[in-house]
């Protein structure tokens, strides 16, 4: 029996403690625990799988429409030669996006989330099963098209690459900063459509990035000529071989990703328990 | 729209709690919310609404304490109170600057009622 864990409460002398419910008796308790402890649990146990393949992952996000599915077909294209590529999709409906990866000849996995707008730690989880991770360099997920939820949850994957495409606004960091501040790398895509449009400022686009204290790589490319590809494919490569060192020496990354803040807080006790008004 | 999830999550979690302590009633949760969380405080209320009847928490109020965003500076080592797509120091304007505040998502404390 201590003062410590509780062990001395009985049921007769508990009511010498606290005062009885029906008054304002309120006991406190300080948690700290982050509201995204269950994903980021299950995130770490799927790198610690991938890592034990050597596997690299790569998360792709963007808003829908931004090149996210023709970027991966002409990264394909480029690397499937010397590098073992697997694709994961996550939309809302459909198999469109893992049948155009599946043309190019590397295995896909569609995951269809029905109305959920971004893939969890979970749902990756679930199609685990069905990967051969020893056959696999380099695992892309391509997030659903959105520029919002997606940011949130780790999966278990080592890297961000958020893609902008030049239709869409060169201000889009400074109104979504949690997607583009969760970037390990930055593509500006569709470049190719730049001489049909006077609004888009490759240089304005990277200043709003830089606005968000973030120093990434920003690389412009069209996934459709070919232009400024083979700055990406290098990123790409240099990643995949860092990889493989790291998981030798047995360690391994996390992307960018939005923590939840809980690593400025923790000087305060993780549990504190306090019976606040007594009768 | 990830509010509901993460409601979810936040009512297990709030629930683990109250049995813990033999609770019979979740008075208060306090949560600590920033504008770089990603998650919006109003959606996160209406979810909250959803997810909590007939639960431990049913009758709880839910009080959300915003974080002001926060950096300092790597290259002049000031602190400065910054916005949300604007992380730029405020004394040197440099970029090489951390973020001490503004990404919370924490449930920060829980009062209970009815502790047996």
């Amino acid at each position: 029996m201590c003062n410590t864990c509780g062990c001395n409460l009985t049921a007769g002398n508990r009511h010498l403690l606290f005062t009885p419910p029906k008054t304002e008796a309120v006991t406190a308790v300080s948690v700290l625990g982050s509201l995204l402890q269950h994903n980021n649990e299950q995130a770490g146990r799927n790198r610690a799988h991938f890592d034990a393949h050597g596997v690299l992952v790569i998360n792709l996000m963007s808003s829908p429409g931004a090149g996210k599915t023709a970027l991966l077909e002409a990264t394909i294209q480029r690397l499937k030669a010397n590098i073992n590529i697997a694709v994961i999709e996550g939309d809302l409906e459909t198999e469109n996006d893992a049948d155009r990866i599946r043309a190019q000849g590397v295995p896909a996995y569609q995951i269809t989330t029905g109305t959920a707008c971004h893939l969890d730690a979970h749902l990756i989880a679930g199609v685990l099963p069905q990967l051969d991770l020893s056959a696999i360099d380099l695992l892309f997920i391509e997030n659903v098209g959105n520029l919002v939820c997606p940011a949130s949850f780790d999966l278990g994957h080592h890297r961000n690459v958020t893609l902008l495409s030049v239709t869409e606004g060169d201000d889009k960091p400074a109104k979504y900063p949690v997607m583009f501040r969760a970037a390990d790398l930055m593509l500006i895509t569709k470049t190719d459509l730049l001489p049909h449009l006077d609004d888009f400022s490759v240089a304005k686009a990277a200043q709003c990035q830089r606005a968000l204290a973030s120093q990434v790589p920003v690389l412009p490319l069209s996934s459709r000529t070919g232009d400024g590809l083979d700055a990406w494919l290098d990123w790409l490569a240099q990643e995949v071989v860092a990889h493989k060192l790291r998981v030798q020496r047995q360690q391994t990354i996390k992307p960018r990703m939005q923590e939840d803040g809980l690593k400025w807080h923790q000087q305060t006790p993780k549990i504190r328990f306090r019976p606040v008004a007594r009768g | 729209m990830h509010e509901l999830s993460l409601c979810q999550d936040l009512l297990e979690q709030v629930t683990a709690i109250a049995q813990t302590h033999k609770a019979d009633t979740v008075v208060r949760i306090i949560v600590w919310i920033g504008p770089l969380s990603g998650v919006e405080p109003l959606l996160l209320k209406s979810a909250f609404d959803l997810i909590r009847a007939g639960g431990v928490a049913d009758q709880a109020e839910l009080v959300l304490q915003n974080q002001a965003v926060k950096v300092v500076c790597s290259d002049c080592g000031m602190a400065s109170e910054a916005t949300a797509n604007n992380l730029l120091c405020r004394h040197c304007g440099s970029g090489h600057t951390r973020l001490i505040g503004g990404d919370e998502l924490i449930l920060a404390r829980v009062e209970l009622a009815g502790v047996a």
